[in-house]
C-alpha cells in the first residue's frame, strides 16, 4: 500500500471507509487521486477474512483489535427524549472497522422507492414534520443505483411492483434462499392477499467477481464473514482503491477537526493516531463520509472564528432531523421447525404497506421482513417467549420445544425527520480522546408512533394467517441510536435550510463533501445503505468531473 | 516442548483463529487452560484445576447452575460441564466479575442459612429447597449473573469449557457445521404454491 506523509498535500483525505467511504476511496483513487482514507476503527480481518470468528462468544467479546463496532464506553455517547431532560449514557454504535457498517451488516439493499424523493409534495405538509423534498430525483440517481448493485454485489431479482422501486437493470447475482421464515411469508400472503418479494441481499448467494458465494453458515448479522460472501466495502470497494497505488487507508485513526484557513477553505484535518498522538494530514479537499451522528459531531467540533456555529453550519441545520430507524417486531411459535439460524438474517419481505394511506389516518409505511434468526447464547438467554420460565425445568422445556419454532417479523417503518430530533455535542460528557461525547436528543413523531402500532397490528395478523402460537408483540418504541442513523447533514438547494448542495458539497465550505447517510433528507422506510451507496456513486463522478474540469484548487 | 504440547498448541491456535495476537498473549493461560480442561476432561474424567473459584465456591456455583439447567431425561449445565466455563470465563472475559461471584456467594449463604438455620451450605440442600433459596434470589443480580454464565455456558463452543460433547447445542437441535443448504427447516421444503 502506498504511504503519504502528512506534509503531502494529497488530493482527498476521506474520514471514514464504510458504505459511503469505501466507494469514495475507490471511485477517487482509480481516476487518478491522491487519497488518505482515515478510519478510526481497525483492519479487522481484512485480507484474511477466513479467520473471521464463527464462535459467538468471542464475537460478543472481541479483543481491541478485533472490535468490528464502536465501543460506547471509548466513543461515547448520551440520549435524552428532549431539550427539557439531562441526556444519560447512551448505548448507540456503529460500524468501527475498515469497511464500516458494511462488515456486519445484515445487508438490506432496498432503493427507495421515486416518490420517496418527492414525499413533501407528494403528501403536503405535516405538522411537526420537517418533510422535504430532495433536491434529485429517482431517475437522476437510478443509473447509480445499478452500478452500485453490479459493483458491489447484490443478490435479488428484479420484480414489477408499484411496492417496489423500477430498475433498468436486473441484479448481478440470484436470490439468496427464502428460507422457512418467506416461506411462511408466501402462505400468510397468500391468505390475506399480499406481495412477497426475494429481499435485495448484499451477499452473493453465488460466486461473483471473484469471490465464493454464501454458504449459511447462520453466523451472519454481527459476524465477520469468512467467505467474503458479504459484499463490504472491505471486500469490494478498498481493494480496488489500494491496488490503485494512489490509496493509503490509515488505521486507528480518530479525527478531531478538519481545519479551515482564514479564507474558509479545508487545508486538512487533525486526527489522533493509535497513540493518541495529535497528526496533521494536509489535503486540497476533504470527503467526510463518517456516518450520521460522527459526520455532524465532526463538523460541530470543527469550529472557529469563521465558523463559530461549527464548520458548514451557517444554516444551524448540522446534526438535526436526525432519523435512527425505528423497527417492530412480533413473534409466534410454530408447529414445524423453520431452522432460520441457517442462511443470511433475512430472506423475504412483504412490501404492500410500503407506501403510505391517508385512509390509514397518518403518514407512514414500512417493509416487513421474515425472520427467526437466533444464535445459540442469544436464544438461551433473551430468544425464548417472553412468559417462558428464565430457568429451572420449565425453562428447559421451554428451550427445547420452542427451538427453531420461532417465526419473528420485523418490520422497518418510517421515521419523519423533525427539526428537533438532533445529535450534538454533550456539554458535560468526554470521549475517551477527551472530545464532547455525541449527544442524541429524539422523540418520532406522533404519526411514526401510529405507523409502528399499525405494523404491530399486521405482524400479529399475519402470524395468526399461518397458524403461529403463543404470538408476542410489542409494545413499540422508537429507537435510541444504532447503525441505521440518518439525515444530520440534508442536502438542498437552499443554503439556508440545508447543509449539501446536490452534489454533496457544503454550501459553505468549497472544498469539503459530505457523502454519507447524513444526506438523507427523509429516511425512505428505515433501509438506507443502498441509497447512500447510489449516493456516494454519483457523488465521487461529480466530483471526478468537476475536477478534471479545473484544477482542485478551483473545485 | 513435547510433541503433546505441540499438537495441543497447534490445536489451540487454530481454534482461536480469529483472535488477535496481543489478546492471544494477554488471555492465553486461560484459553490454553480452558482447553487442556476440554482435553483432560474427553481423556480422563479426573477433576480439574480451577483457575479462580474455590473447590467450596465451585460446588456451590455448580449446584446453582445445575438448578438453572437441571439434569433430567436429556443433559443440563452440570453434564455440559457450565462451572469450568464459569471458572475459566472469571479469569478472562468475565474477570471484572470476580468480586460478584465473591460477594454472591456469601449472599447465597446468607439466604440457605435464613431459610434452613440448620444447613451447611446451599449445595447441601435437597433439589426442592435450593429451588426455595433461588427463588427467594431470582430478581438479584447475582442470580442473574450466574443464570447468564450458566446459560452463556451451555451453549458457547465447547472451547471455552463448557457445551461438553456439544450437549447443549444438541439440546436445541442446533447444528454447528456452518454449512448449510436449503430447504433449511420444514415449511421451505413444501412444495410450491404455499398455501
Amino acid at each position: 500500500m502506498i504511504q503519504f506523509t502528512p506534509s503531502t498535500d494529497v488530493d482527498f483525505v476521506i474520514i471514514g471507509s464504510g458504505a459511503a467511504g469505501g466507494i469514495m476511496a475507490k471511485q477517487l483513487s482509480t481516476n487518478g487521486f491522491k487519497v488518505v482514507v482515515l478510519e478510526q476503527g481497525g483492519w479487522g480481518k481484512y485480507g484474511k477474512e477466513h479467520e473471521y470468528t464463527k464462535d459467538e462468544w468471542l464475537n460478543d467479546h472481541p479483543s481491541p483489535e478485533d472490535r468490528l463496532m464502536s465501543d460506547p464506553s471509548r466513543q461515547r455517547n448520551t440520549f435524552r427524549r428532549n431539550d427539557k431532560e439531562k441526556a444519560t449514557s447512551g448505548t448507540h454504535s456503529y460500524g468501527c472497522v475498515v469497511g464500516g457498517g458494511t462488515v456486519t451488516y445484515g445487508g438490506s439493499s432496498w432503493r427507495h422507492l421515486p416518490w420517496e424523493f418527492n414525499e413533501l409534495t407528494h403528501v403536503g405538509p405535516i405538522a411537526g414534520s420537517g418533510l422535504a423534498d430532495w433536491p434529485i430525483t429517482y431517475d437522476e440517481l437510478e443509473p447509480y443505483y445499478s452500478q452500485a448493485e453490479w459493483e458491489m454485489g447484490i443478490s435479488g431479482k428484479r420484480v414489477n411492483s408499484p411496492f417496489v422501486a423500477p430498475m433498468t437493470k436486473d441484479y448481478p447475482v440470484p436470490p439468496v434462499p427464502l428460507k422457512a421464515s418467506g416461506a411462511l411469508f408466501e402462505m400468510g400472503a397468500a391468505k390475506l392477499g399480499l406481495t412477497v418479494v426475494n429481499g435485495p441481499i448484499a451477499i452473493i448467494s453465488q460466486p461473483y467477481m471473484g469471490r465464493s458465494g454464501c454458504v449459511n453458515c447462520g453466523m451472519c448479522s454481527g459476524f465477520g464473514c469468512h467467505v467474503k460472501a458479504r459484499s463490504s466495502s472491505a471486500v469490494t470497494m478498498i481493494p480496488l482503491a489500494i491496488a490503485s497505488n494512489n490509496c493509503e487507508v490509515r488505521v486507528n485513526s480518530y479525527v478531531r477537526e478538519i481545519s479551515t484557513d482564514a479564507s474558509g477553505r479545508v487545508t486538512g484535518v487533525t486526527y489522533f493516531d493509535k497513540d493518541k498522538k495529535e497528526v496533521f494530514q494536509k489535503a486540497k479537499a476533504v470527503v467526510l463520509s463518517a456516518n450520521a451522528g460522527e459526520s455532524a459531531r465532526l463538523l460541530l467540533m470543527s469550529k472557529s472564528a469563521r465558523f463559530p456555529q461549527g464548520l458548514a453550519n451557517s444554516s444551524g441545520v448540522v446534526g438535526r432531523y436526525l432519523m435512527l430507524g425505528n423497527t417492530v417486531n412480533a413473534s409466534g411459535i410454530m408447529d414445524q421447525p423453520l431452522n432460520d439460524y441457517k442462511g443470511v438474517v433475512t430472506g423475504a419481505g412483504i412490501v404492500d404497506f410500503v407506501p403510505s394511506d391517508p385512509k390509514r389516518g397518518f403518514y407512514g409505511g414500512g417493509r416487513m421482513t421474515a425472520r427467526g434468526f437466533d444464535t445459540p447464547i442469544s436464544y438461551g438467554l433473551r430468544g425464548l417467549h417472553p412468559d417462558s420460565p428464565k430457568w429451572g425445568a420449565g425453562y428447559k422445556k421451554a428451550l427445547m420445544e420452542e427451538a427453531n419454532h420461532k417465526f419473528t417479523i420485523t418490520s422497518f417503518v418510517t421515521q419523519q425527520p423533525l427539526e428537533s430530533n438532533r445529535v450534538d455535542l454533550d456539554p458535560d460528557v468526554k470521549d475517551e480522546w477527551g472530545l464532547p461525547a455525541l449527544r442524541i436528543t429524539s422523540t418520532s413523531h406522533p404519526d411514526d408512533f401510529k405507523s409502528m402500532e399499525f405494523f404491530r397490528q399486521k405482524s400479529i395478523e399475519i402470524l395468526e394467517a399461518v397458524g403461529a402460537k403463543r404470538i408476542w408483540a410489542g409494545p413499540v418504541s422508537d429507537s435510541r441510536g444504532g447503525a441505521h442513523n440518518r439525515g444530520t447533514c440534508r442536502m438542498g438547494n437552499d443554503p439556508k435550510t440545508s447543509v449539501v448542495n446536490k452534489f454533496h458539497r457544503a454550501h459553505d465550505v468549497p472544498n469539503l463533501f459530505i457523502v454519507d447517510g447524513s444526506n438523507l433528507v427523509t429516511g425512505g422506510r428505515n433501509h438506507p445503505t443502498m441509497t447512500i451507496q447510489a449516493l456516494a456513486f454519483r457523488a465521487a463522478d461529480n466530483i471526478i468531473r468537476n475536477a478534471r474540469r479545473g484544477t482542485l484548487n478551483n473545485l | 516442548m513435547r510433541p503433546q504440547q505441540r499438537s495441543r498448541r497447534q490445536f489451540l491456535i487454530q481454534s482461536v483463529a480469529g483472535l488477535g495476537g496481543a489478546w492471544v498473549a494477554a488471555n492465553y493461560a486461560g484459553i490454553m487452560e480452558a482447553q487442556a480442561f476440554v482435553q483432560q476432561a474427553a481423556s480422563s474424567g479426573q477433576p480439574i484445576k480451577l483457575a479462580f473459584l474455590t473447590e467450596a465456591q465451585a460446588a456451590e456455583v455448580d449446584a446453582m447452575a445445575a438448578q438453572i439447567i437441571p439434569s433430567d431425561a436429556t443433559p443440563g449445565a452440570r453434564e455440559a460441564h457450565v462451572i469450568n466455563f464459569i471458572d475459566r470465563a472469571l479469569v478472562t472475559f468475565e474477570k471484572n466479575q470476580q468480586q460478584a461471584y465473591v460477594k454472591g456467594l456469601q449472599d447465597l449463604d446468607a439466604q440457605t442459612k435464613a431459610l434452613f438455620p440448620a444447613a451447611p451450605r446451599f449445595s447441601a440442600l435437597t433439589s426442592e429447597q435450593q429451588i426455595q433459596v433461588l427463588t427467594a434470589m431470582e430478581k438479584t443480580p447475582f442470580f442473574n449473573l450466574v443464570r447468564t454464565h450458566s446459560v452463556t455456558g451451555f451453549f458457547a463452543s465447547p472451547i471455552h469449557g463448557g457445551n461438553y460433547n456439544k450437549v447443549g447445542w444438541k439440546l436445541v437441535n442446533y447444528d454447528d457445521s456452518l454449512n448449510h443448504k436449503p430447504p433449511f427447516g420444514y415449511y421451505d421444503a413444501q412444495p410450491l404454491p404455499r398455501r
